[in-house]
């Protein structure tokens, strides 16, 4: 590629992004009330985004039938599960989580 | 109702709700540094692709978009296949970014998934402004990405890699985001449509395209659940 090319390339990329954020603002816009079927998503939404974006984080491990591949990740959330439950401290679940995913990855995989 | 908190006091209750995007972009930003500058990128390429693409799956698929053949129009196709779920955080934002004024333009520009999902469920502090602890969050994310992209991207293969796995707190935190979302029954069966519905499609599809076929089925399956959903009056919490 030129550097021509290299610019127009990152251009398009900056565009793309910036349109899959700005494109429900310009539909919706805020001098108008939201129509109550986009705010029944955006109450009911947020959970089932979570969802997907967790699915999402193990998309490369998951439902890959070889070896140990999604093992370090499931025990990980685990225990991370584990000790949200069991203490409700956020930053603590995540550290013990992802100290457990360091461990299994580093010394066990 | 107008706030004249200062800027710094939405910073201070910002900054921990980021610290575990601290450790994530961190190690992620500084990896994307180094595979930009093993490909042959100047850091100030790199620092200028996370200023203005920021969107970090994307970032790392860009790589070898930018080593192969001049293809602006896949290019574009493929960012919108896969930053596709901006448009459900963008969705779920719409009232919560209302009345924020011109912040708002970079707040909805700087909506990454760790972004939104502090924006979308940290509650914000009594007395400080929400649309500055909103901008706090997002500069604050933003910039550790950019700056760790930039480190990684100076000192390249220099930086050993101890912390293998680190990367995981981002996981770690979308789930523990997910556990703390389940206060009520209805939002428990909100989470269960998401997972079950991307789960069935990366199975289907496969981990290449299975994000708009789980974003249809999400919604659609949100819509029949509607009616029960919505029975006992609106949501809030």
């Amino acid at each position: 590629m030129t550097n021509l090319e290299t610019i127009i390339t990152v251009a398009v990329i900056v565009l793309g992004t910036a349109i899959t954020r700005f494109l429900p603002f310009l539909i919706f816009r805020s001098d108008k009330p939201t129509p109550k079927y986009m705010q029944f998503l955006g109450n009911y939404l947020p959970p089932a985004v979570f969802g997907m974006l967790v699915i999402y984080c193990l998309k490369d491990v998951l439902f890959v039938f070889e070896g140990t591949s999604g093992l370090p990740e499931l025990i990980s959330l685990a225990a991370t599960l584990v000790l949200h439950l069991s203490f409700r401290k956020m930053l603590l679940s995540l550290i013990g989580g992802t100290a457990c995913y360091m461990l299994l990855l580093q010394f066990v995989f | 109702m107008k706030n004249k908190t200062s800027f710094l006091s939405a910073l201070r209750a910002a900054f921990p709700h980021t610290l575990p995007v601290l450790a994530g972009f961190g190690v992620l930003g500084a990896t994307y540094g180094i595979l930009m500058s093993v490909s042959g990128f100047p850091f100030w390429a790199t620092t200028l692709i996370s200023l203005t693409v920021f969107a970090g799956s994307m970032q790392f698929v860009a790589v070898n978009l930018l080593l192969g053949a001049f293809a602006p129009l896949e290019a574009f196709l493929l960012t919108l296949m896969i930053n596709a779920r901006h448009i459900f955080y963008g969705i779920s934002m719409l009232d919560r970014y209302k009345g924020t004024g011109l912040k708002k333009l970079y707040l909805i520009f700087g909506m990454c998934d760790e972004t939104f999902s502090i924006n979308c469920t940290a509650a914000v502090p009594e007395g400080i402004d929400k649309g500055k602890f909103y901008l706090a969050t997002t500069l604050l994310n933003q910039s550790y990405w950019v700056i760790a992209s930039a480190v990684g991207g100076i000192f390249g293969s220099l930086i050993s890699f101890e912390t293998r796995g680190i990367e995981f707190v981002m996981t770690a935190m979308f789930f523990v985001i997910l556990i703390e979302q389940l206060k009520s029954k209805k939002m428990a069966v909100c989470a269960a449509v998401g997972i079950i519905c991307s789960a069935a499609c990366l199975l289907i599809f496969g981990a290449g395209v299975f994000i708009l076929p789980s974003m249809a089925a999400i919604l659609l399956l949100l819509t029949l659940l509607r009616p029960i959903l919505e029975k006992e009056g609106p949501h809030n919490d």
